[in-house]
């Protein structure tokens, strides 16, 4: 992986599927009794965060932290900004402090994209508009690796408002890129105008499908679609399409139940249902941690190889860091 | 300075004359704001090389956001039109949607007074209602009595059906065109770009082709139904341009133009979610962008005007569904079109595109002085171009004084070498003279 990371479609499927094997090594770091590496000592990470997320910048904030950068938060509803300062001034101010990585999450679709034109920092794209949310379909990804050990050949429904979803749109491109076969389940008025972009199947009927999901993803219904005449009431949205304890007795047994979060319970998913053995929503969330680590450090690290050894956690850092001048890829 | 036998005489010479009526090996001689002859082998103490050009009569931009009064940041009307004397213009009809709008007499005269002392003949437009505001028709015979010929509430349509129809009914009164952004609010609101595989890939709120063809259908309506003429702003879809071909071809007095940017881009253009590319209406798909193509080969599109919208970086740096739309076209349009349309493969010949960017606008505005055949006694408006120069559009945004090119790097045919206002020779050698 290499630059920045504003979508999943900038990425093959090997840095996919690197990102994840990293992660694996993160996953093992973040089970420490002291979490933390110092793998990107000396490194600034800023999060600059339009758009309220306290899950999404901790997550990020932890990350950078147990991989040793020094972090610093941009709070944009006390700043400049709201004395109309343009994105592209903010980012200027702060890379004059001297920054490595700027995570970015931005109400506007693309924002991340202008700002890497303007800035020689990386940039990591933590959710901009309706269009991605890398980070969460390689946790999302790899929250299914793990229990499955591979997505080649899986059957995933991402059922509800993929139209408005930023996490749908990377999770199609993520799971796709991994071999997996996906269905989008939604009322027409809930899908992108268009599905050709993408390989994915669609269907207008949960039932219909329910009973041949490997992974059963559910989006957000945002209760702002009912005034936009998207739906005609959220009832009528869960008798359709929300993961009702009957339906979620019709899935399979070994089929997972993901949630990108905020859940609203009744609504997309029962609440019993979010709390059987089979839903791996806070898995997703702890996993979260990891990817981002194995984000952060793939586009700031030394290198892979520098990683540090699995279960030795005395070695790590860096002195393996001495390796990668050698080994430099062309 | 003058002469003491009349006015300094000038000679546009060893060029191919070009306009209505056909295409001759002729030099022009000028005198004073008029055209004294047009032959071979004329001389005169000034001499304008028009060799391997085209002298053709001056262009005509239907469509041109001048931004003075409100946002002389952007654009003058000083700046705008040294933009159009560059581009081979001689007259622009500028847009109402300026801050305040020209939406009564004293606008109008700001702004006839500012075009005055600019490089080309300014007209402008009036708007239809009251501070385009969509609720109130604008004085027009006020307006009209100081030459407004063409009205608009352009940068939105006026949405309401009722007063639609009063406007045309009212407008056919006074015999000037009512020319219409069509755009229906209640399905472009909140959107940026065109509707379809790109925005759902971009994840940006897109608009239909049926936002746009909704309202040409209504307005065809209205125009049936009340006689008045009705003129189409910047037509970007298929369903449009066929509407209108119908339309005419059932003997309405409508008429339509198409910008550079809808017959050269596309929405593939904003997945660098770059500003530049955000317009409306929005650049659309490959077969929208070949059926305005084919619509000015067939004639259903009458003129090609440049909606050139100048907006300064810091607004096109903004967010992209935050940014406003438009882009500059007034150096571009000319070369635009010799390279889309005529080497584009649609069968039109340069005749054919001067004639859209010439005299038929010309007429649909109502521009006496321009568009007229390069003959004895006619007015001095003139345009001379190389159809030959490739040259690359480069980033500086020419004249303007904002830099929304969306056509950077692009390499094009066809160079305005001099341009004649009045007489006066505004642009010699491809430099503006004041």
């Amino acid at each position: 992986m290499k630059g920045h990371l504003l979508a999943i479609s900038d990425l093959t499927r090997a840095e996919l599927e690197e990102v994840l094997d990293v992660t694996d090594t993160m996953v093992e770091v973040s089970g420490r009794s002291i979490p933390k590496v110092p793998a990107l000592r000396g490194r600034t990470v800023v999060s600059l965060f339009y758009e309220d997320s306290t899950r999404t910048r901790l997550s990020f904030d932890t990350a950078a932290k147990r991989l040793s950068a020094d972090t610093m938060s941009f709070a944009v509803s006390s700043s400049s900004v709201n004395k109309g300062e343009s994105v592209r001034d903010t980012i200027e101010t702060i890379e004059a402090m001297g920054i490595d990585a700027v995570v970015v999450r931005h109400c506007s679709s693309g924002v991340p994209a202008q700002i890497a034109a303007w800035t020689n920092a990386v940039v990591v794209n933590a959710g901009d508009g309706w269009h991605q949310h890398p980070t969460q379909a390689l946790l999302d990804a790899y929250t299914i690796r793990s229990h499955t050990g591979s997505l080649d050949g899986l059957r995933i429904g991402i059922v509800g408002d993929v139209k408005h979803s930023r996490v749908a749109r990377s999770d199609i491109e993520a799971f796709t890129a991994l071999g997996a076969h996906v269905t989008l389940v939604a009322p027409p008025t809930l899908l992108p105008p268009s599905v050709a972009p993408w390989q994915v199947d669609v269907s207008h009927s949960l039932d219909d499908v329910l009973g041949e999901l490997d992974v059963c993803y559910l989006l957000r219904m945002q209760r702002e679609r009912m005034s936009e005449a998207l739906v005609p009431s959220l009832r009528e949205y869960t008798a359709l399409f929300g993961l009702t304890s009957a339906r979620a007795d019709r899935l399979g047994k070994d089929a997972l139940i993901m949630h990108p979060g905020p859940m609203n319970r009744g609504v997309e998913i029962a609440g019993e249902v979010a709390d059987r053995p089979n839903a791996v929503i806070t898995e997703q969330v702890a996993n979260g941690v990891a990817v981002r680590m194995a984000v952060l450090f793939l586009l700031l690290g030394p290198g892979r190889h520098a990683l540090p050894p699995t279960g030795d956690p005395s070695s790590a850092g860096a002195a393996s860091a001495d390796d990668t001048t050698t080994e430099e890829r062309p | 300075m003058s002469a003491t036998n009349g006015p300094v005489r000038t000679v546009l010479k060893g060029g191919t004359v070009l306009d209505a009526t056909g295409e001759r090996r002729a030099d022009v001689l000028l005198e004073g704001d008029r055209i004294l002859a047009v032959d071979e082998g004329l001389d005169a103490p000034v001499v304008l090389d028009a060799s391997g050009c085209l002298v053709a009569p001056g262009l005509v931009d239907l469509h041109t956001h001048l931004r003075q009064p409100g946002r002389e940041d952007a654009e003058t009307v000083e700046s705008g039109s040294r933009a159009a004397a560059l581009g081979g213009y001689t007259a622009v009809l500028a847009m109402p949607n300026t801050t305040p709008a020209i939406d009564c007499a004293a606008v109008v005269r700001e702004v006839l007074e500012l075009g005055r002392a600019s490089l080309v003949d300014v007209h402008t437009s009036g708007a239809i209602t009251v501070g385009r505001a969509g609720e109130q028709l604008a004085p027009m015979a006020e307006m009209a009595a100081l030459g407004v010929r063409i009205f608009t509430d352009d940068g939105t349509g006026v949405q309401d059906d009722r007063l639609m129809r009063r406007a045309f009914e009212y407008a056919s009164g006074l015999g000037v065109t009512l020319a219409q952004h069509c755009e229906v609010s209640a399905l472009s609101e909140g959107t940026c770009m065109h509707e379809g595989e790109w925005s759902a890939r971009l994840g940006l709120p897109g608009q239909p082709a049926e936002a746009e063809e909704l309202m040409v259908m209504r307005d065809i309506a209205l125009a049936r139904l009340t006689g008045a003429r009705a003129h189409f702003l910047h037509l970007s879809t298929a369903g449009s341009v066929a509407m209108v071909a119908a339309a005419k071809a059932g003997g309405l007095p409508v008429t339509a133009e198409a910008a550079p940017h809808h017959f050269t881009l596309t929405d593939a253009c904003c997945a660098s979610y770059d500003a530049t590319f955000k317009v409306h209406p929005p650049l659309r798909g490959d077969a929208d962008v070949a059926a305005v193509a084919a619509g000015l080969a067939e004639g259903t599109i009458d003129a090609i005007a440049t909606d050139h919208a100048p907006h300064p970086p810091e607004d096109k740096e903004r967010p992209f569904d935050q940014a406003p739309p438009g882009m500059l076209g007034l150096e571009y349009a000319l070369a635009l079109a010799l390279t889309q349309l005529v080497d584009g493969g649609t069968g039109m010949t340069e005749a054919d595109v001067l004639a859209r960017l010439s005299w038929q606008p010309a007429a649909i505005a109502g521009m006496e002085r321009h568009g007229r055949p390069v003959a004895a006694g006619e007015p001095a408006n003139l345009c001379v171009v190389d159809p030959s120069v490739r040259w690359t559009i480069d980033a500086s945004g020419g004249a303007s004084l904002s830099r929304n090119v969306p056509y950077v790097g692009r390499t094009v045919r066809g160079k305005v070498r001099h341009t004649v206002v009045d007489g006066e020779a505004v642009v010699v050698d491809g430099e503006a003279q004041r």
